[in-house]
């Protein structure tokens, strides 16, 4: 064994030797390990030409373990990274705590103002922006045009729940493998809780009044919780409560979905190259229920500097090289306007070629759509579509995401589920001092 | 042969590991402790504080606790059951004189060798996945319907993977037992007409004992803090179906953030594990005494 | 007690050990199969065997996507570091308690084992901040010590049980002989030890190379091995079934090789004193 294991260190010693170029500042980027993350790793040359002095490490990890481990850094003010990515639902709270170093005074070549609006008041705080986003999205419906037609219906650009149930009923044929509609079940704040909050918002429910009281013991939540059990039981693929976005994407990808109501970034996968179905999928908004608000919500992949960094200008001229429109061009230039990182400026929708994207109107149509500060149709104390941003939401959501995947599991009957929800939640908010 | 002055050279060779497990054991622990009493949530840094039990108090109160140390249970005893008695059985298999003996053992370990975390997701995504999976795939070979093994039979599937991880490491320990029974004694009761099932109970069974008191000992230690599969896997679901105490520890800790109540679940599981282990040495411990 | 058999039981007893050995085995043949398929291949239905349309490309992009041999360097120095460190620590503890046994020599090894019972994620934050104070963050180091001690109580215990087995009048001899107690391990014990050594080592070497929670919790870039490695690589944007696979096999290629090479020594070693 020594023989070959010493042949084996010195090759790769060798390998991580020739790697080492000269730099000044050395900088630790953590991001989450999705294609348009791991498409700018292959675009660091652009970056390195124009910043030779400027040495970037990057830490890829999958979306929960990125989670765990950058909130246990910054929370302990350990320092580890000097790019972080987070989402939404940190960005306010982390901001509030000091947590977060300001990007105000990003060069004005980043151009702060052409960021799209609802994107940039989920990352603002006090006026302070606390991080750029790389990507933006909502959610749309995308679904199988072929099924359509042989079903002979068509989907309107903005559905209702109603033309959804409607059109899954014509497309299912459990013979031929072929479910209706994919919808996420699998248990966790960002998986069916993040689809089901902003269902709920288009059923005119909200997680709390005004003071902070659950509100899982509604009518509105109760007429969701069923029409999400409803049409999964009848239409949706067998297993589905372990289902998230990626089982369900697969899925799709297979032909084996007739809708899924998912994330926007989604339409770039379903129409690619690991698709069986590519050329058959078509775009509506998400549903409503005709109350005012859609089922979409509002999420932006961002890149952010901790308090703890000590080589905080280095990572702000990464942040403005990684979410500047040059990015985006860069991008358009090696690999197509379709994969270039969709949801975060005004400049990018009115560009011409960018338009001749087939989801790139039905993208920005959503994302304009959905508004964090005011969810529901009812008043809410707090921001945020598919979540709410406060500390305990993660935990909670959690909770309450297992207690809806048992529901569609079989194991629990909807009112026995929001029942529990409610009790938790109640007791949960107390413990925190809300109530 | 222990004189004074070896006696002392003894404690000398021991002291370095003792003194390190004991900083190892009691650093933590009483951290653990201390937190265990306060509030203590990383994403909430102004409200800290002592808070006496609450932290212990929220889980006995909690709805899951109970199923959760059932759960704990049944995996460290449904594993137990499955690796030793699978692991006899194999072990007496590979030890006869095969062809290719060899090559059969290193199929057999092979599993020791694979990472947890990509074990669980081997078996999730290309075996038991209702639409994609082997086993769905041969369901419908035979025209059934898919078995749905982590909705329906979560607890079940996650005893089932953790098993297959950890049958190599039995049927390890038990072959090597099984090849230090002298031939003799076995040829001996044959020709005294003994029968292959009373072969194996009183002879090789007894000469055995030893060796699954160690596997028992050895897995249950390792088995007793198991989250990770569960975690790729059910998440704990449906519901909470699948939850352990480990699991519930790692989502107060990673979910929720609240490092006070990982604390306080983490000290309840050592006394679980504590009084696990002291039931397991008084049925056991006899066997491993020369 | 191996013995001579009839030649139809013989067939019986092979048809036998094959089957079950390749069904135990199945599952990673299965994942390393699935790792030359491509992706629309790995999940068509039925599944494809012979039918599959085979490629490298997974190994290509896995390879392109990140520094498989920076993680995988990272794995060997922390395996065999807190392996050959255990070992240090271990040795003349369990010499002493094989040889000079006291009447709480049983108690203390049950004691050491019994450190392996707090749960891993409860302690998960006040080590992390003990890390932090103490720079061990991301470095090799620190991932030697925690691995080093969380196995040093399987380390001791077995190579206890190895030493346990030398009779002890081989001992006194080398004693008769005027050898001092260096001597003694150096030249007597250790020779006679080393099988049992050897396998210790292996076995922790194994477990070492699998440890996914601390490995990854106490990395960033600089120290992180395999298993980091393909938390790098689950469910990005779809069940990349393939890529999973490949990534995979590569993370756990090596160990597996390693201990196809020692299984002998494995399957002779693994006793923990199993064996009177």
């Amino acid at each position: 064994m020594t023989k070959t294991l010493r042949a084996l260190m010195g090759a790769t010693a060798l390998v991580a030797l020739s790697g080492v170029a000269m730099a000044e500042t050395t900088i630790t980027v953590a991001t989450v390990n999705n294609g348009d993350m791991v498409r700018m790793q292959g675009l660091m040359d652009d970056f390195n030409a124009k910043h030779p002095d400027i040495k970037v490490e990057w830490v890829t990890l999958e979306e929960n373990v990125l989670r765990q481990n950058v909130t246990t850094d910054i929370a302990t003010g350990g320092g580890q990274y000097d790019v972080i990515t987070i989402g939404t639902y940190e960005v306010p709270i982390w901001g509030k705590q000091g947590w977060l170093e300001s990007l105000n005074d990003l060069p004005a070549d980043y151009d702060v103002d052409d960021l799209l609006p609802a994107i940039r008041g989920g990352l603002t705080v006090d006026g302070n922006l606390y991080a750029s986003p790389f990507y933006g999205e909502s959610s749309m419906v995308m679904y199988r045009t072929d099924l359509m037609e042989a079903a002979g219906m068509a989907m309107p650009e903005a559905p209702t729940w109603a033309d959804i149930e409607k059109a899954a009923a014509a497309m299912t044929n459990k013979d031929a493998g072929i479910y209706g509609v994919c919808l996420r079940g699998k248990a966790g704040w960002g998986e069916n809780m993040a689809f089901l909050t902003a269902m709920s918002n288009s059923f005119g429910a909200r997680w709390f009044d005004e003071n902070w009281v659950p509100q899982f013991d509604s009518p509105e939540w109760k007429a969701t919780l069923d029409f999400y059990l409803g049409l999964m039981n009848n239409y949706g693929p067998p297993g589905a409560s372990n289902n998230g976005f990626n089982e369900n994407l697969t899925l799709f990808n297979q032909g084996k979905c007739g809708m899924w109501i998912d994330a926007t970034v989604a339409a770039s996968f379903v129409t690619g190259k690991d698709s069986t179905v590519a050329d058959k999928v078509g775009f509506a908004l998400a549903p409503d229920n005709g109350l005012g608000k859609r089922g979409n919500w509002l999420w932006a992949w961002s890149l952010a500097v901790p308090a703890s960094s000590d080589a905080k200008d280095a990572a702000k001229t990464f942040i403005n090289w990684a979410t500047n429109k040059d990015y985006l061009a860069l991008v358009a230039s090696k690999e197509g306007w379709a994969n270039v990182p969709p949801g975060t400026r005004t400049s990018l929708y009115s560009n011409e070629e960018y338009a001749k994207v087939p989801f790139a109107k039905m993208t920005i149509d959503s994302i304009n759509s959905a508004d964090p500060t005011a969810p529901s149709v009812q008043p809410v104390p707090y921001v945020g579509v598919q979540f709410v941003a406060i500390p305990e939401f993660a935990g909670v959501a959690t909770t309450v995401g297992e207690i809806f995947s048992a529901a569609l599991a079989g194991s629990k009957s909807a009112d026995q589920a929001l029942s529990e929800a409610q009790a938790f939640v109640a007791d949960e908010m107390k413990a925190a001092g809300y109530n | 042969m222990s004189t004074h002055s070896s006696r002392l050279a003894a404690r000398m060779m021991v002291a370095p590991s003792v003194v390190l497990l004991l900083i190892w054991m009691i650093v933590p622990l009483a951290m653990t402790l201390y937190y265990s009493f306060r509030f203590y949530r990383l994403l909430s840094p102004d409200r800290t504080g002592w808070t006496g039990f609450t932290n212990y108090v929220w889980f006995f109160n909690s709805p899951d606790f109970w199923l959760a140390l059932f759960n704990t249970l049944a995996l460290v005893g449904g594993v137990l059951i499955i690796t030793v008695v699978l692991g006899i059985l194999i072990a007496l298999l590979i030890d006869q004189p095969v062809k290719g003996q060899g090559f059969l053992r290193i199929l057999v370990i092979a599993p020791f060798f694979v990472m947890p975390p990509v074990a669980a997701s081997i078996w999730e995504n290309l075996f038991m996945h209702p639409q994609n999976g082997l086993f769905a795939a041969v369901a419908q070979g035979f025209g059934a319907q898919p078995i749905l093994f982590l909705e329906q039979y979560p607890m079940w599937s996650v005893i089932g993977i953790v098993s297959w991880e950890w049958l190599p490491f039995a049927t390890l320990i038990l072959l090597t037992a099984l090849q230090s029974l002298s031939s003799e004694q076995i040829e001996a009761a044959e020709m005294d007409g003994a029968s292959a099932f009373a072969r194996f109970r009183y002879i090789v069974l007894p000469h055995m004992t030893r060796a699954i008191t160690v596997v028992i000992l050895i897995q249950t230690i390792f088995l007793l803090g198991i989250f990770g599969e569960i975690f790729t896997t059910t998440q704990g679901g449906p519901g909470s179906a699948s939850t352990t105490l480990p699991y519930m520890i790692f989502k107060q800790a990673i979910a929720a953030k609240d490092i006070g109540r990982a604390a306080a679940g983490g000290i309840i599981a050592v006394i679980l594990a504590n009084i696990v282990a002291y039931f397991l040495m008084r049925g056991l411990g006899r066997n491993l005494d020369n | 007690m191996a013995r001579a058999l009839s030649p139809r039981r013989k067939l019986i007893t092979t048809l036998a050990a094959w089957s079950v050995a390749l069904i135990i085995f199945f599952p990673v043949l299965w994942m390393i199969l699935t790792s030359f398929k491509t992706e629309a291949s790995a999940v068509a239905m039925p599944p494809q065997f012979l039918s599959a349309s085979w490629t490298l490309e997974n190994y290509a992009d896995v390879w392109a996507r990140s520094d498989y041999p920076r993680f995988f360097l990272n794995s060997v120095v922390i395996a065999v570091g807190s392996t050959l460190l255990g070992l240090v620590i271990a040795i003349p503890s369990a010499w002493a308690m094989a040889f000079v046994p006291g009447r709480k020599t049983k108690d203390l090894l049950m004691w050491m084992l019994s450190t392996k019972m707090m749960p891993a994620v409860a302690v998960m934050i006040p080590l992390y901040l003990i890390f932090q104070r103490l720079g061990l963050i991301d470095t090799k180091l620190g991932l030697v010590l925690v691995l080093m001690l969380m196995n040093l109580p399987i380390i001791i215990w077995m190579l206890y049980t190895y030493f346990k087995e030398i009779p002890g009048e081989i001992l006194e001899a080398a004693r008769m002989d005027g050898a001092g107690l260096w001597n003694e391990i150096v030249y007597v014990l250790t020779p006679m030890a080393l099988p049992g050594i050897a396998s210790t080592m292996l076995l922790n070497i194994i477990l070492a190379w699998n440890e996914a929670f601390w490995t990854i919790v106490l990395t960033t870039t600089k120290a992180a091995p395999l298993s980091a490695f393909i938390a790098s690589f689950s469910a990005p944007q779809g069940l990349f079934y393939a890529k999973l696979s490949a990534a995979s096999a590569m993370a756990i290629l090596p160990i597996l090789i390693l201990g196809w090479f020692s299984q002998k020594q494995l399957v002779r070693g693994l006793t923990f004193g199993a064996v009177k």
